[in-house]
């Protein structure tokens, strides 16, 4: 038996054990972090009420034109927040796009999974338009929404349309880009009118926060399928054998 | 109090245990799942730290930082999925 340390080859055994080791080390570490971390937060608590921005955000929320104070910090306060949010989305649905064409989609649904994503999906649309229209003065909001319409998205693919129900390439294009689109536009008007960059008056920010959220929403619903569908929309050719399943 | 403890806790226990199977365990399917467990603890704790008492609403302001954050972990995890999927898809090919 040699001395493994000048072994050629690798022993498997001691290389196993080494990676116990490290392994064990790592918890060790990753414990004491967490303890750290745990020690420091229930420190934080108990410090006490610190100036914090909740009372500002809350007492201004009746300028905002909305009621529900998380609506107000992201579309108004943090407006810019939101919209490089939006930016985020659609970059990561770009970098999807350019990986290339989406795999194959799942066979036909037989018909009783088909009946009731007939049912379902209407459903899922109702009830993202009532999501987007509560933010206003309850939780909801675009970004709920639009996940309810994506989830619309994925169950129309799961059932067998390999575009999950999405329009054509160039339709696509314009609904994916639409929420950062319409966010800019209202911005820059606002520009030329004298005000900030997304700094609304007070009578008008209802009504353009609601244009925004209702882009947003389609942008973000359209995005959520778009990157379950998982690669640039293929316009069906005569090759592909499977018949394309329209969604009712 | 307690409560808040518990939950804000509980987040940077996620988030550790995130951590840790992100490092430990080499399938890059487990990594992602791994990133979104830990996203998921510093969710836990930025919504625990949010409450203000039983009087007070809640602060908007870090829960407006968690549906942000939940969107962009959301891109991301779409990403990363496809390039594995594509990366799995070459090495099939090689």
């Amino acid at each position: 038996m040699t001395d493994p340390t000048f072994a050629t080859r690798p022993d498997p055994a001691r290389a196993a054990e080494r990676d116990r080791d490290l392994k064990l080390l790592l918890a060790v570490l990753l414990a004491l972090l967490g303890v750290t971390m745990t020690a420091i937060y229930a420190l934080a608590l108990n410090a006490g009420a610190a100036p914090r921005l909740a009372d500002l955000a809350l007492a201004r929320v009746p300028q905002t034109g909305v009621d529900n104070p998380v609506t107000a910090v992201l579309l108004n306060y943090r407006a810019y927040d939101t919209l490089m949010e939006l930016a985020v989305l659609l970059a990561a649905l770009l970098g999807i796009w350019s990986l290339g064409p989406a795999p194959a989609g799942f066979q036909r649904s037989g018909p009783v999974l088909a009946g009731m994503v007939s049912w379902v999906v209407p459903l899922l649309i109702v009830a993202g338009g009532y999501m987007l229209w509560v933010g206003g003065y309850a939780p909801g909001g675009a970004f709920q929404a639009g996940a309810l319409l994506g989830a619309a998205g994925v169950i129309v693919r799961l059932a067998g349309d390999p575009q999950a129900g999405l329009p054509g390439e160039a339709a696509q294009r314009w609904l994916l880009v639409l929420g950062v689109l319409v966010f800019t536009l209202v911005g820059l008007g606002l520009m030329l009118f004298g005000a900030g960059f997304l700094t609304y008056p007070p009578k008008l920010a209802k009504w353009l926060i609601l244009l925004i959220e209702s882009a947003a929403t389609l942008a973000i619903g359209v995005a959520l399928a778009a990157a379950y569908v998982g690669g640039r929309p293929t316009a069906t050719s005569p090759l592909d054998p499977r018949p394309s399943a329209q969604p009712k | 109090m307690t409560a808040q403890l518990l939950y804000g806790g509980a987040g940077l226990m996620l988030f550790v245990l995130g951590i840790w199977s992100f490092l430990v365990h080499e399938p890059l399917l487990r990594k992602v799942i791994a990133l979104n467990i830990t996203g998921a603890g510093v969710f836990h704790v930025l919504i625990a730290v949010a409450y203000r008492g039983d009087a007070a609403p809640p602060d908007p302001v870090p829960h407006a930082l968690v549906l942000t954050g939940i969107v962009v972990a959301v891109s991301a995890t779409a990403l990363a999925l496809i390039l594995g999927a594509r990366l799995q898809d070459s090495d099939d090919d090689a």
